[in-house]
């Protein structure tokens, strides 16, 4: 399977990810070489197997309904590039 | 052409937790922007998600309540999506292992109509930010303190016929959710949302016609018209030979019409895998049945326990179950009193609810316990005051006047059956008017009812008016 | 003192034959004196080290010291450390100071121990030669002109040059065993939940582990003691008491069964690691142990499924890095619309490796290849996992070369990814499984370090420590020092 241009670019747009016309190319040939890789994995029988998402058998451990989280919203926005009245600012939103 | 309208609704519904689902930041509504927004909800570097046991809990009994199956086993999906008010770049959602499979709700149409709506499903998710419009140098601002509160996805199959049937069901899942005491269902705040999918197809076709979706509908009169004015567009272009595109759209209240959503535009693939940081939830059987034990009693079921122990008509018990506070107090106050449960009925209906509603209060903000209106009901039954002048002791019960027995006796308005008082006042009143006793004795029995007025006139309402009815008669026909 | 291990580090501490402060000043002085070649530090937090170091002696005056209090050591640049530039080896995060400690920061602080700085590694961890960091290639102390192997490349360097004491490492196809293989110390990928993810940016979450990088086996479990355990802010962390592994190691030798797949030695594997390696499976012979032939059907398709697995992950989990609430955000984002903004941020906040595995990541997420990629790849983890359970059955640990080569010249490989992605032929298969899986020294070719994979069951770490320690006992691949780092 060759992933094209043409795929790249679709799947760089899903992943909001910029690729310059001079990275494309490059791109396409070593994706298709690592989906060359992984598509040694059709041919295994994996009837009746069940998918394994997780290492190990754990479960889902609950906490206790609790606020425990203070209002630290200066000291965590100190890290964002844009913040106006406490709000992150980004290029219009359109519904 | 005869068209149908084909609707299934997904509801959102905010559930009442303390803290968001993942993380322990507080729900509370209304803060400052982001101050409620914590590491996780912010989706930092490094940080994890660890579940609510509460929101797991809530899940469990709407699923109760309605039917469904809880899944022994349920799986937490990242929906993967790139939006400012989605900090992670995905929402954690369920996909396909939802926490409740199927079930149903059974819609009271009108007094004599049931619908039985099915349920897909309901699953639990992640709310997302918000994001502010108003002018910030052309750009949008990002609130965050949303992300993260705990929603429960009830999503129907396409078994409402009309917009009247979506409205229904809409009311009945949110009178429910709020009998569950798992969501408060505030509209204004955005607690109990609803997306619509619409179609419509010729009536006898079996085949469902390609479908809209509309988002967003934040009130039931919304949902409603917009369920309307959708339906009403899609007949026109296929009356016109055209056909449906198969979207996502908005409601303008506005211009009352639908129209296409931009940000939805491009085909998205959201790319659904299991959260690899949430495991699986494992729901054992003797917590269910907990749940279940401790379940209240449901809309439907308090509605024909109503009508067949109470009597109630079908409306009355509709009005009387609308919420399980009302339904409450209903109860407790047919049980504390010897009025009839009709008595009871009218006047819950009558003056509790119109004075809740003119002074904007909900039931559990009354200041009538069930137990104090039921000793006002017991003066009406023994004959202490006429359902007249019970009003005025309502209203002096509402201000804080006192107890029932303090009030009737302070403002001396007991009232007046004893036989000899009664017989004076006719007396004076036959008096007076010679003219009318007149035309009663001429055969025109209609004027009775003038002069029963004027002894209780007389008696300042105090009169007992069968008593008066009763001597009056005897002395006309004497 | 930079030669000694932790271990001996910690005795001479706590006899006070040295402080901390000395000790956290000796290593601040090699790391000014070596790291401009080596390069295998982001961030020196000197100033943070001497007053953890002026604690630490406090504390050990006072007789309230653990093992580590005063030990001099360094994370993984992988680690958020409150105050401190957390930059997971990207240009994305070379702005970001994190509000907060990792739980792995955060417990080894409350153990006492120093932190020198953030070592430097590939950015976000993908990589298995150090040379997609942002900050540089880092050079491997046995040859300056090789890599030290990736990802955790930075602190493997550190440790083998001996600047620091002990470094933390994440290891989610072998970013711990084959960058400790590579610059010839013991690197010790635990269980997959014994240790805390919380404040580990996280590359692919069910396979991510931490790690340690240490010179002995007998420092890893001194190391390990502190860092694991139940952690309620990580759902997937074990909730399984911890050993005293320390304690442990050193127990007398009991008989073992080491299973040895024979696929591990098929072609690719280079002449040199088969010779050092057979030869440390004859010392373990001499110590006792019942060498087994075993077969890993399925462990060919590591590879294969990891590079599935992994990058769907990884798609998933970087989405965050948007440039809205923390990260890069480049300085024309705010002239286009919401589309450009996102790939103008990520596009250029992100390196080459990174945006390749996240496109292949979505690629095999996307409708019309799910079943086909993620699920059966999901499916093969299982086949690999349970060739390892039925293995288990039969032997105690599983022995075999680390990498099939040793380090390689920098930009030898940068071109061609799957060459790159096979290093870690060996090393996956751990991961898939969640096993836990050490790599210690045991030779050299070309004056380049060899290292000995053992892989145990889940949890066995002190079996496998312990194994690890009594060839380290016998043999001294452990104490070589690289020339010119005395
Ligand atoms: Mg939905
Ligand atoms: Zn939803």
């Amino acid at each position: 399977m060759t992933l094209d241009v043409e795929h790249i670019q679709k799947l760089a747009d899903l992943a909001r990810l910029e690729i310059s016309a001079a990275e494309v190319r490059d791109v396409s040939a070593k994706l298709t070489a690592i989906v060359g890789l992984v598509d040694q994995l059709a041919a295994v029988a994996t009837a009746g197997i069940a998918p394994m998402a997780h290492p190990l058998n754990q479960t889902q451990r609950l906490r206790a309904d609790v606020v425990t989280e203070d209002n630290e919203h200066e000291r965590y926005q100190s890290n964002a590039p844009l913040v106006e009245r406490g709000l992150y600012l980004v290029p219009k939103v359109i519904e | 052409m005869d068209w149908e309208t084909v609707v299934g609704l997904e509801i959102h519904a905010q559930l009442a937790t303390a803290s968001k689902i993942f993380s322990g930041a507080s729900t509370r509504y209304g803060a400052p922007p982001n101050t409620q927004a914590c590491l996780v909800d912010l989706g930092y570097p490094g940080v994890l998600p660890v579940l609510n046991a509460r929101a797991v809990e809530m899940a469990i009994k709407f699923g109760l309540a309605t039917h469904g199956e809880v899944a022994l086993v349920s799986v937490f999906a990242r929906k993967n999506y790139f939006y400012p008010d989605l900090p992670k770049g995905y929402q954690i959602s369920q996909y396909d292992s939802p926490i409740v499979r199927g079930g149903y709700i059974d819609v009271v149409l009108d007094e004599h109509t049931i619908k039985r709506v099915r349920l897909t499903r309901a699953h639990l998710e992640e709310d997302t930010g918000k994001s502010l419009h108003e002018d910030f140098h052309g750009m949008s601002g990002i609130d965050l303190n949303r992300a993260g509160t705990p929603l429960l996805e009830i999503v129907s199959e396409p078994d409402m016929r009309s917009a009247a049937e979506a409205g229904a069901y809409m009311r009945a899942i949110h009178t429910l959710v709020r009998y569950l005491d798992i969501s408060d269902g505030n509209m204004q705040e955005g607690s109990f949302r609803c997306d619509a999918n619409v179609s419509v197809r010729r009536r006898g076709e079996d085949k469902l016609g390609t479908r809209t979706e509309l988002k967003n509908l934040n009130s039931f009169r919304f949902v409603e018209k917009a369920i309307e004015v959708e339906a009403r567009r899609q007949i026109e272009i296929l009356e016109g030979g055209g056909r449906i595109a198969q979207e996502t759209r908005l409601y303008d209240p506005d211009r009352d019409e639908t129209r296409p959503m931009r940000s939805k535009e491009e085909a998205n693939d959201y790319r659904y895998f299991p959260d690899p940081d949430l495991l699986p939830v494992v729901i054992d059987a003797a917590k269910i049945a907990a749940l279940e034990a401790a379940l209240p009693e449901l809309p439907a079921d308090k509605r024909r326990r109503f009508m067949q122990d109470y009597a109630l008509s079908a409306y009355d018990a509709d009005v009387l179950t609308s919420s399980r506070g009302l339904g409450d107090y209903y109860d407790e106050l047919v049980e504390s009193t010897k009025g009839t449960p009709k008595l009871a009925a009218n006047w819950v209906m009558g003056e509790l609810i119109g004075t809740l509603n003119r002074e904007h209060l909900e039931i559990g903000a009354t200041k009538i316990s069930p137990a104090a209106l039921g000793s006002l009901l017991d003066r009406i039954e023994d004959g202490t005051i006429s359902g007249k002048i019970a009003k005025d002791v309502f209203e002096a019960m509402w201000t804080g006047e006192g107890e029932v027995d303090e009030i009737i006796e302070a403002r001396g308005l007991e009232q007046i059956s004893d036989t000899a008082s009664l017989e004076a006042l006719v007396v004076q009143v036959l008096a007076a008017h010679p003219e009318q006793v007149q035309q009663f004795r001429a055969g025109r029995a209609q004027v009775l009812g003038f002069l029963v007025g004027q002894v209780m006139k007389a008696s300042q309402g105090k009169a007992n008016p069968q008593e008066v009815n009763k001597i009056l008669r005897a002395a006309l026909q004497a | 003192m930079h030669e000694k291990t932790l271990a001996q580090l910690s005795a001479a501490l706590r006899k006070r034959s040295v402080s901390s402060l000395e000790l956290t000043r000796h290593f601040l002085d090699r790391i000014a004196r070596f790291d401009a070649a080596l390069n295998s530090f982001i961030t020196v937090t000197a100033e943070r080290a001497l007053a953890q170091a002026a604690a630490a002696d406090h504390r050990i005056a006072a007789g309230d010291a653990t093992a580590l209090t005063g030990i001099p050591l360094a994370h993984k640049d992988i680690f958020c450390t409150a105050q401190v530039k957390t930059s997971c080896g990207s240009r994305m995060l070379d702005n970001f100071i994190s509000p907060y400690d990792a739980t792995v920061v955060e417990r080894l602080a409350a153990a006492g121990a120093v932190m020198l700085g953030k070592t430097n590694m590939d950015e976000f961890a993908m990589g298995s030669s150090n040379e997609t960091s942002y900050y540089g290639v880092v050079h491997n102390p046995w040859n300056h002109e090789c890599v030290p192997g990736g990802s955790s490349g930075g602190s493997a360097a550190a440790v083998a040059a001996r600047l620091c004491s002990a470094a933390t490492g994440t290891d989610t196809g072998g970013s711990v065993r084959q960058p400790a293989a590579l610059s010839g110390i013991t690197g010790l990928k635990p269980t997959y939940g014994r240790v805390s993810r919380y404040g580990m940016i996280a590359f692919a979450s069910s396979l991510d582990q931490a790690g340690t990088l240490t010179r002995t086996a007998e420092d890893a479990a001194l190391l390990l003691e502190a860092m694991a355990g139940l952690d309620a802010r990580d759902s997937t962390s074990l909730d399984a008491a911890v050993p005293q592994y320390s304690q442990h190691v050193g127990t007398r030798w009991e008989n073992v069964t080491i299973g040895v797949p024979d696929n591990f030695f098929d072609k690719g594997l280079d002449d040199g690691i088969a010779t050092a390696i057979h030869a440390a499976l004859g010392e373990y012979e001499k110590l006792g142990a019942t060498l087994q032939r075993i077969r890993l059907d399925n462990v060919h398709l590591s590879v294969p499924a990891y590079y599935v697995v992994a990058p769907a992950e990884a798609s998933s989990n970087l989405s965050r890095f948007d440039g809205v609430r923390f990260g890069y955000r480049a300085d024309d984002a705010l002239r286009g619309d919401l589309d450009s903004f996102y790939k103008r941020n990520r596009g250029a906040g992100f390196g080459a490796e990174v945006k390749r595995r996240i496109l292949t990541g979505t690629y095999v997420l996307s409708a019309g290849y799910f079943d086909a990629y993620y699920l059966q790849a999901q499916k093969v983890r299982r086949l690999i996992s349970d060739d390892f359970a039925r293995a288990f059955a039969d032997v105690d640990v599983i022995a075999g070369p680390t990498t099939p080569t040793p380090a390689f010249r920098i930009g030898q490989k940068t071109g061609d990814p799957i060459a790159m992605y096979l290093n870690d032929i060996y090393t996956i298969g751990a991961n898939l499984a969640g096993l836990p899986a050490l790599s210690i020294p045991c030779g050299f070719v070309d004056g380049l370090p060899v290292g000995l994979q053992l892989t145990g069951s889940h949890l066995s770490e002190p079996q496998l420590l312990k194994i690890a320690h009594h060839f380290q006992r016998d043999t001294d691949w452990h104490s070589r020092m690289p020339p010119g780092y005395a």
